[in-house]
């Protein structure tokens, strides 16, 4: 019966093994929800570069304050130059209707991106834009082809172009695969600069998406560790019982 | 006696008026009486396993799921509008909310994987068979009103994989010859799937299968009670009473098996818990990373897939070209569990005195109805629709293998089944011939041919293989 059990338990596994293998492979985004600092900046670079267009309707200033250990008047000052109550919700100020007029799409909320998305693919997209004339925002990208999207990190990542390398099917038909960037004008930031940066905003969604994150792994460790504690009592007592049963 | 005596001290104890307290009751309500029937005088066999865990942990999984919808329903709004942002509103907003609602997603699956061990060790143990037949059936009416409890539920957080989920298996009822059309659209209130559908849904989701769940598990509970527990030597402790009535190898369910129970729920607590507190989603598999994003009718995801624990039923569907032919698949893999008491009447209850063959064959089962809902979550690929439909014969053949062992067969018996079983599938191969995936066919016919070759040909050589062990008159225990 055992090994029913293990096959079982072992059956189970592929299952959670499974990814999305579509288009580029994604860079691995090495978040650390537990590094407050990380979080802190990605939210202000959240505020400053997404917020234009992007909202993170469900969740509220003075949430993020709370977690992200920030009084009330740094929240106002750093997170919201705009105005408004610190238990607002983060709501873009750009109008959906025009929005849909300017990109053609609304820009999608970003309160569960990193759940829906992944963390991987943020990290990856926001730093796969590259030049392309063709593209009516002057940009494409290689992780979500002919997004509607603009470059707005372009300042602080700089320009690139992407190379692409030319490979025939066996039907003798040709198609494009992507090969590398290389950068064409340097941006505020040197590359590890912006790497980090990125991962800072991507941690910062990772933990809008499922906040309680946070909290609940401490939480999780006290309730096992009581149920481990109960445990030990509940089979001692089960076993004293017991012994009257030949 | 004595045991009662000291309780009744303990009562006079707290100056006798707990104790007249219970006698009042008794003169009204047969409280005690229930209490002693139903529990302290209820006579279990004393050689219980692991497997027979599942049941009371299925039952406490039941209550935690609804209470816990009972304060998710305080702040849900069922509307097309508002279902998304209010759950949204649960897991940030209200106090300890997102507890509540992953102590709910995860307890659904939970409850899957607890009802399905469940169902297994009823058939590694043949508690199925007479005079369980009635149980059997209760117990596989729970399964189904449980299946459409969690399809309903699944639609209201209004994610785009509950929306698209919906879609496509309401769309099944469109495929009956005839009334299809109709039919569909009587389900969903609508056209499509719309806040009709999940408003309706709503209703059966809270209201209306809770209550046929709930009666569905008391008569589960009292059929149990009438007829006694099976056990893993699957032998009847009532064939050997005492003097004084009670049988032999049969202890009291409380203390014995009440504590023994909380041993075990301690345990599924804690993996209950490593998961809420950990990883509520479970990598895709428990929350699923598509229904983050609220319903849109306008754009169907790439894969509409439903959660694993549909996956085994989804693959029998999918497998099959013809949606009525895979529809049909599908409910006769349902039914047929049904009817496993009539199949298999081999008159040896446990796998422990079945014989090698019938072991593998239990075990093979097990890894089927895996590998079934493994590839139920895969992209539908030729690959996989064809490996899909050999798990399928396999899943079937359970069923003929297990009415072939109900007794001794001859060898000329066992070798026409093989050649039948051989034909049956060879001819569904060249009906559903295509030559894009010729190999494909070809190299997996081996797995419903090996199959075949093991369990049924196997047999007629080495009868020793499947003749049963003696049975002990009395449990084995330690």
């Amino acid at each position: 019966m055992k090994t029913i059990l293990a096959a079982l338990l072992f059956g189970l596994l592929p299952l959670a093994a499974f990814a999305q293998d579509e288009g580029v492979p994604l860079q691995h985004a090495n978040i650390n929800l537990s590094n407050t600092a990380s979080l802190q900046r990605g939210a202000k670079f959240f505020v400053n570069y997404c917020m234009g267009c992007h909202s993170a309707r469900y969740v509220r200033y003075n949430r993020v304050g709370k977690d992200l250990g920030l009084t009330d008047v740094q929240l106002e000052s750093y997170l919201m130059p705009g105005g408004g109550k610190v238990s607002d919700t983060m709501v873009s100020a750009m109008p959906q209707a025009d929005a849909k007029k300017w990109f053609g799409i609304p820009p999608p909320d970003l309160s569960l991106e990193a759940d829906s998305r992944g963390t991987d693919w943020i990290y990856t997209y926001l730093k796969s834009f590259y030049l392309d004339p063709k593209s009516a925002t002057g940009v494409n990208n290689v992780v979500f082809p002919h997004t509607a999207m603009p470059d707005v990190l372009w300042e602080l990542q700089g320009t690139q172009k992407a190379i692409f390398t030319t490979v025939r099917n066996p039907d003798g038909s040709m198609y494009e695969v992507f090969n590398r960037f290389e950068p064409v004008t340097p941006g505020k930031l040197t590359p590890e600069q912006f790497d980090k940066a990125d991962r800072d905003i991507t941690n910062f969604l990772a933990y809008v998406s499922d906040p309680i994150a946070l909290k609940s792994r401490d939480l999780g460790l006290r309730v096992i560790g009581f149920l481990i504690i109960f445990f030990v009592f509940a089979y001692l007592l089960k076993r004293e019982i017991w012994k009257k049963i030949h | 006696m004595s045991q009662d005596a000291k309780k009744r001290d303990y009562l006079d104890v707290t100056g006798g008026w707990l104790h007249k307290l219970r006698g009042w009751i008794d003169a009204r309500f047969p409280m005690s009486k229930l209490w002693n029937e139903q529990v302290a005088q209820y006579y279990a066999p004393k050689n219980f396993n692991f497997w027979y865990f599942f049941g009371s942990i299925a039952l406490l999984i039941l209550v935690n799921q609804i209470v816990t919808g009972i304060f998710l329903t305080m702040n849900y709004q069922p509307s097309a509008t508002r279902a998304f942002a209010s759950v949204q509103y649960i897991m940030r907003d209200v106090n300890w909310g997102w507890l509540i609602r992953y102590m709910h997603s995860v307890g659904a699956s939970l409850f899957f994987v607890v009802v399905y061990l469940h169902m297994l060790r009823g058939v590694i143990y043949g508690s199925y068979k007479k005079p369980r037949e009635l149980l059997w059936i209760f117990g596989m009416l729970i399964y189904v009103a449980l299946m459409g409890e969690a399809f309903m539920g699944y639609l209201l957080p209004w994610g785009q994989m509950s929306y698209w989920g919906a879609q496509v298996i309401t769309s099944l009822f469109g495929a009956v010859p005839g009334i299809g059309n109709g039919l569909e659209q009587w389900i969903r209130g609508d056209y499509a799937v719309s806040g009709i559908t999940l408003n309706r849904f709503f209703a059966l989701h809270v209201v209306a299968l809770p209550l046929v769940l709930v009666g569905l598990v008391l008569f589960h509970l009292i059929a149990l009670h009438e007829v006694g527990s099976n056990n893993p030597d699957g032998v009847e402790i009532k064939k050997h009473k005492g003097s004084d009535g009670i049988p032999l190898d049969g202890i009291p369910f409380h203390p014995y098996y009440t504590i023994k129970d909380i041993v075990g729920v301690t345990v599924f607590l804690a993996i209950f818990a490593a998961i809420i507190f950990f990883s509520p989603g479970l990598h895709g598999l428990f929350l699923e990373p598509a229904n983050f994003e609220p319903a849109n009718p306008l754009k169907t995801p790439v894969d509409i897939r439903p959660l694993w624990y549909f996956g085994p039923f989804y693959a029998i569907l999918r497998s099959i070209p013809n949606k009525l032919l895979g529809i049909s698949s599908m409910g006769l893999a349902i039914v047929i569990l049904f009817l496993l008491p009539w199949i298999d009447r081999n008159p040896v209850k446990s796998i422990r005195y079945r014989g090698p063959l019938y072991r593998a064959l239990v075990f093979v089962f097990a890894i089927t109805f895996i590998i079934l809902g493994y590839i139920g979550l895969q992209p539908a690929t030729p690959f996989w629709a064809q490996i899909g439909q050999r798990m399928e014969e396999l899943y079937f053949l359970f069923f003929v293998v297990s009415w072939i062992y109900t007794r001794p067969r001859s060898w000329v018996f066992l070798a026409l089944a093989f050649l039948a079983v051989m034909a049956v599938i060879t001819a569904f191969d060249w009906l559903g011939w295509d030559t894009a995936i010729a190999h494909l066919k070809i190299y997996s016919w081996l797995i419903p041919g090996i199959y075949s070759v093991i369990f049924l040909l196997l047999p007629a050589f080495f009868s020793k293989l499947v003749e049963p062990l003696p049975v002990p008159e009395r449990v084995t225990w330690k």
